[in-house]
């Protein structure tokens, strides 16, 4: 991992602020973010109270690895790149995912994190449990697991 | 290794298993767990030591064999 990547697997709060700061370059004029926090319903699942994420841990973070260099090629121009995600207990309102990217020009900024987070969904190896006020299951809308060489999107 | 429903279908989140290969190791599997794990074989993936993997791969005695059921990150 190269010091202009941030990619950690935390149980601790998404530090938001810290990233937002390291992520800026001089040479680049965009920074975007994307957060995906937890959300208090899910489908038929009302009164989510919290998630819980399950993770293979030790190919978490190679596997994000995988997708800051695979963004990497696509995208030469990214400045700085940060993937990070929660393993345990995540509460409504709490972010379990964060990507940022800085690049010269917005366009790309906005395609370069928009294609991490869909390719993290697909390749990384982490389940999400939801506790709700009846029940608690694994998330719906889960996807079979791929690689990262073969998700989809520009210059493939 | 399992993780997530696998690992509500098996009640635990890590066993041994023998097995010369990758195959017998998930079959072997499959039939101490029975019919839970049957139904969710298909829509794993399975990796050796954190890698995909196929069922003629051979095994030995430290080698991890995962079933990994349809992913839900993010």
């Amino acid at each position: 991992m190269g010091q202009d990547d941030w990619i950690e697997l935390t149980s601790g709060e998404i530090p938001f602020a810290a990233i937002a700061a390291w992520v800026v370059r001089p040479g680049c004029g965009a920074v975007d973010i994307f957060c995906g926090t937890a959300r208090e319903q899910s489908d038929d699942r009302p009164r989510v109270e919290r998630l819980e994420y399950e993770a293979y841990e030790p190919f978490v973070v190679p596997k994000m690895t995988e997708i800051a260099l695979e963004a990497r090629r696509r995208w030469p121009q990214v400045g700085r790149l940060a993937l990070v995600h929660r393993v345990g207990p995540v509460l409504i309102g709490e972010a379990s995912v964060l990507i940022a990217a800085s690049t010269p020009h917005r366009s790309e900024s906005f395609d370069v994190v928009h294609w991490c987070i869909d390719t993290l969904k697909a390749t990384v190896p982490i389940w999400k449990r939801e506790i709700w006020g009846g029940g608690a299951d694994w998330g719906l809308h889960a996807q079979e697991l791929s690689q990262v060489a073969d998700a989809p999107g520009p210059d493939r | 290794m399992f993780f997530g429903p696998a690992r509500d279908a098996t009640g635990t989140r890590a066993t041994l298993v023998e097995g010369r290969t990758v195959g017998d190791v998930v079959a072997a599997t499959v039939e101490r767990y029975g019919e839970e794990l049957a139904r969710l074989l298909p829509t794993c993936r399975v990796w050796l030591n954190g890698d995909p993997t196929t069922p003629e791969t051979p095994v030995g005695q430290k080698d991890e064999v995962a079933l990994l059921p349809p992913v839900s990150g993010g």
